[in-house]
């Protein structure tokens, strides 16, 4: 264990909260801006059809309504849409911000609705009438690809709209001609969604004199929001202002401007007056992005001990008809991922993304994750199949410490991962052994009782635009410090997790301390919150920028104590001389003789407290986890019980161990809802049957099991040691439990390969 | 289409407040809108999530699912009117910022009214119990985690179960 500073490796209480629970926070829906209107959506009701018309004439005769806008009015002037991350050469991905000559899924936007109040876009969105000559839908993914018949997107020619070839070897296919043992087996995830509490929304100002864009967005990533808003109106991006409050959850959601978002920074372009656009629930359940919908094969080779020796993978994605972002395949990612925990030889990773008629997929925490997803379930199976434990399988195949430095077969390079001393934390948490004891009693008396794990290496994603971030720590003239950063909490906690990096390497008190982001006017550039990146990223920034402040300021108090820098020490917020209390200056004092008393000072004294730097991280840093659940199914009425549920989680240096564990819980709860409860369901006809929080069922307090923690540290190779593990939760959580309820379901000769597990899958499955 | 309006008066946070609404007008949006209040939040419009929860003559209800016109006359607490006058944050809202009960906020002030409503009308709820209380708001960041130990950290350090 790494031994804690004054800040770092606390469990500081958050300086966001106390606004947070008393109202005070400022979120896009709170935001007024004088003449603002407000805009609503027409959406279509038909999964895929010909738009033969648009009628808004009732619709444009209502008091109030400023303007109905469909493609012919709003498209004209707009320019080709890219997101940072997939570049502009990218296959082009199909994007129009309303729908034109056809309708591609139900929900598409065909026009905005432009009025005084919301109540009445409301009553106006519903007078326009449109037109539409139904297609046939296009939903089965494999039927989709040899379809070209029925197209999604007709201009493109054909439903995929990805592949990643598989690259055989030799010796991949000499591991599949020896093995003992070749298990295959093909896993489905369902459609589930991100579901941030706050929809997406924005309020977006063009001063038409000026020409100056302002928007006031719920986003992840001020300046991508920008970037966008710059290619797809042709603006210059210093004349677009982001600036992004309180931010309530994003999941991944809110990475990327979507169409809606888009068209409504053009209609406000268009009309020279404020518009925002609040989502309501039922339209962000229908159009706001859907994730998880994928299959999965995998063959794993085995020698007679169940040494892994070679894995193919195939992956079918459903990625519907406008994914975010570019063409919403994880596949390279899952491809560099798969081998994960294990020493895997060989491998061939292969994958087709399809484009359906339903709504697009956006990312959502971990959207490679069908890797683990489907990976983990087969070393339960292969498990089975062998006649082995599936702890004892692991224990065959994990990298181990003495493995390090470890190259995966995808060309990944471990250097501080721990994933056997995890593995063998959350099974001494759980009580395996014992455990396994109780269930064979139990089994006797007809109980079905399970146990659970899944292990998992989480990326911190820092490649390409993704691997830099910047912060400018400034003494003010108060002898308080300002960190401002590029980062975009929206939930993490950077507000205090920042303030701690920096007060620690700065020698400042947390509390004094303001911490400034997103506003693209005044802030580092910052390639937005996700990824896992902030651990690793944003706090090298912080560490970066105090650090090069610190040596400033002890430069300054070396000159005025006519000192040696390196006979000083930084405290508390004042600088001494070593082993001298009563030579300490105040921090306030130094900021005085800085910005109002330098005349005094003597040559060659810095007077500039503000340092801004930029911090470039390694592509990858990663960190490690193994999910144990303990389950209970009822044979009766399919209801799963969760027991127990412990994580062990090494995510290097904790700089603040609540807020981890706080990481961790929520995605492990939303790994749980996506197993037991929550299923984005279309109709046979392509009409979504769950857009209200009736249909959708999220997890509640009753719901949630008490999740237990571990922790082990093993310091990264970065200054500070951090890793990034924001997704990791939502990532192994969903096979950990599909494991248990397996093994719980073994008695009875059933596997399930099929999410959710809901209570009507496992009665289905207990019906002979 | 002829806009129909009515006159309502309310308590609001110990403060009287009158405001011209439509009929349809809800509560929730009178309170953000017309009396400035922007901490009661909306989350779904249709009664699930809970973001909305307000008192209403002591009552925590759903402010997206009553009218304005339905509040006429009544006693309205909404979360900015929790916390103790001179500043500083009430029990619950204490509790919620040491147990780590709340990561982006939006769904805090829900948690924040209804949690303060049932400990008043029950002040030695059993685990189970406050898990059941807490079950009609939605969290989306915490995996309910903070917000079942801040629940019986407020309720006074019950143990689950």
């Amino acid at each position: 264990m790494t031994v804690a500073g004054r800040y770092v490796g606390q469990s500081v209480r958050r300086q966001e909260d106390p606004r947070l629970l008393t109202g005070h926070g400022r979120y896009v829906d709170d935001i007024v801006v004088p003449g603002m209107l407000h805009a609503a959506f027409v959406r279509s009701s038909v999964p895929h059809g010909l738009l033969r018309g648009v009628d808004t004439e009732a619709a444009r005769a209502l008091p109030g309504v400023a303007a109905v806008l469909t493609a012919a009015e709003l498209h004209p002037g707009l320019h080709p849409m890219w997101q940072t991350m997939m570049g502009q050469d990218a296959p082009a991905a199909p994007f129009r911000p309303l729908a034109d000559a056809d309708v591609r899924y139900v929900g598409d936007p065909i026009a905005l609705v432009v009025v005084e109040s919301r109540y009445i876009a409301e009553d106006a969105a519903e007078l326009v009438v449109a037109d539409i000559e139904p297609l046939p839908p296009v939903l089965d993914t494999s039927a989709a690809l040899g379809d070209t018949a029925s197209l999604v997107h007709p201009e493109l020619g054909s439903n995929l709209a990805g592949e990643l070839p598989a690259a055989g070897s030799p010796e991949l296919d000499a591991a599949f001609a020896s093995a003992a043992l070749v298990a295959t087996e093909t896993f489905h995830q369902h459609r589930y969604a991100c579901v941030p509490m706050e929809t997406r929304g924005l309020v977006a100002q063009w001063d038409p004199a000026g020409e100056q864009l302002t928007v006031w967005a719920a986003t992840q990533g001020p300046h991508e929001f920008r970037a966008i808003c710059g290619r797809v109106l042709g603006l210059p991006e210093p004349r677009i202002r982001v600036i992004m409050g309180d931010v309530g959850g994003g999941f991944g959601q809110k990475m990327f401007p979507m169409r809606e978002e888009i068209a409504v920074v053009a209609a406000t372009r268009q009309l020279g007056r404020p518009v925002k656009w609040i989502e309501d629930r039922n339209e962000n359940l229908l159009g706001g992005g859907h994730a998880r919908e994928e299959q999965m094969t995998v063959s794993v080779a085995a020698d007679d001990a169940g040494h892994f020796t070679g894995v193919r993978v195939e992956q079918l994605e459903n990625v519907g008809a406008y994914p975010f972002p570019g063409n919403g395949s994880t596949a390279m990612a899952g491809s560099m991922i798969f081998p994960g925990p294990y020493r895997i030889p060989a491998l061939s990773y292969a994958a087709r993304a399809v484009y359906t008629t339903t709504c697009g997929r956006c990312a959502y925490r971990g959207p490679w994750m069908m890797e683990t997803v489907a990976r983990e379930q087969m070393v339960d199976l292969l498990a089975r199949r062998l006649g082995m434990d599936p702890l004892e399988l692991r224990r065959r195949n994990v990298i181990t410490a003495e493995d390090l430095p470890f190259t995966t077969a995808s060309g990944m390079v471990y250097e501080t991962v721990s994933p056997a001393q995890t593995l063998e934390q959350a099974a001494e948490l759980i009580g395996y052994d014992a455990f396994r004891r109780e269930q064979a009693a139990e089994r006797e008396r007809g109980r079905l009782l399970g146990i659970g794990l899944a292990l998992y290496i989480e990326p911190s994603q820092s490649f390409g635009p993704l691997g830099t971030d910047g912060a400018t720590v400034r003494l003010e003239p108060d002898g308080r410090v300002a960190l401002v950063m590029g980062t975009a909490s929206h939930g993490q906690s950077l507000e205090t997790t920042m303030a701690q990096v920096v007060a620690e390497h700065l020698g400042c008190d947390l509390g004094d301390i303001t911490f400034v982001q997103g506003d693209t006017a005044y802030v580092p550039y910052g390639a937005g919150t996700g990824g896992s990146r902030s651990a690793v990223v944003a706090a090298g920034a912080a560490r970066q920028a105090a650090l090069a402040l610190r040596e400033r300021i002890v430069t300054l108090a070396a000159a005025v104590l006519e000192a040696a820098p390196s006979d000083l020490e930084v405290a508390s917020s004042a600088v001494g001389v070593r082993g001298d209390p009563a030579s300490a200056l105040p921090f306030a004092k130094l900021a005085g003789l800085a910005y109002f008393g330098h005349a005094a000072l003597p040559e060659g004294a810095p007077v500039a407290l503000e340092v801004t730097e930029r911090f470039k991280a390694p592509p990858f840093t990663f960190s490690n986890a193994c999910h144990a659940a303990t389950v209970e199914v009822d044979a009766t009425t399919g209801q799963v019980s969760i027991l127990r549920y412990v994580v062990s989680e090494d995510c290097g240096v904790m700089i603040n161990p609540m807020v981890v564990e706080g990481q961790i819980a929520g995605g492990v709860l939303q790994g749980i809802g996506g197993v037991l409860y929550e299923h984005m369901v279309y109709d046979g006809d392509g009409n979504p049957l769950t857009t209200t929080f009736l249909d959708y069922l999220l997890p509640t307090a009753a719901e949630a099991p008490a999740i237990e923690y571990g922790h082990v540290e093993t310091a990264s190779r970065l200054p500070g040691g951090a890793k990034g593990m924001g997704e990791g939760g939502a990532i192994a959580s969903p096979p950990a439990l599909a494991n248990a309820i397996n093994d719980a379901l073994a008695p009875l000769g059933i596997h399930l390969t099929r999410q959710p597990m809901s209570p009507a899958a496992i009665v289905a499955a207990l019906t002979p | 289409m002829e806009t129909q309006v009515a006159q309502v008066a309310m308590t609001v946070n110990g403060t009287p407040r009158r405001a011209t609404v439509e009929p349809r007008k809800t509560l929730a949006d009178t309170l953000r809108e017309d009396f400035g209040l922007t901490g009661t939040h909306l989350g779904c419009e249709h009664g699930v999530c809970g973001a909305c929860t307000v008192l209403v003559d002591g009552a925590a209800i759903r402010a997206c699912l009553m009218f304005a016109v339905q509040a006429d006359g009544s006693e309205v607490v909404t979360v900015e009117g929790l916390a103790p006058a001179g500043g500083g944050l009430s029990a619950v809202q204490r509790a919620f910022r040491e147990e780590h009960g709340l990561q982006c906020g939006f769904c805090t002030p829900g948690f924040v009214v209804s949690l303060t409503a049932y400990l008043r009308d029950h002040p030695m709820p059993s685990g189970a119990e406050l898990r059941d209380a807490l079950s009609g708001n939605l969290c989306r960041c915490t995996g309910y985690q903070g917000i079942i130990a801040a629940a019986r950290r407020a309720a006074g350090g019950m143990e689950d179960q």
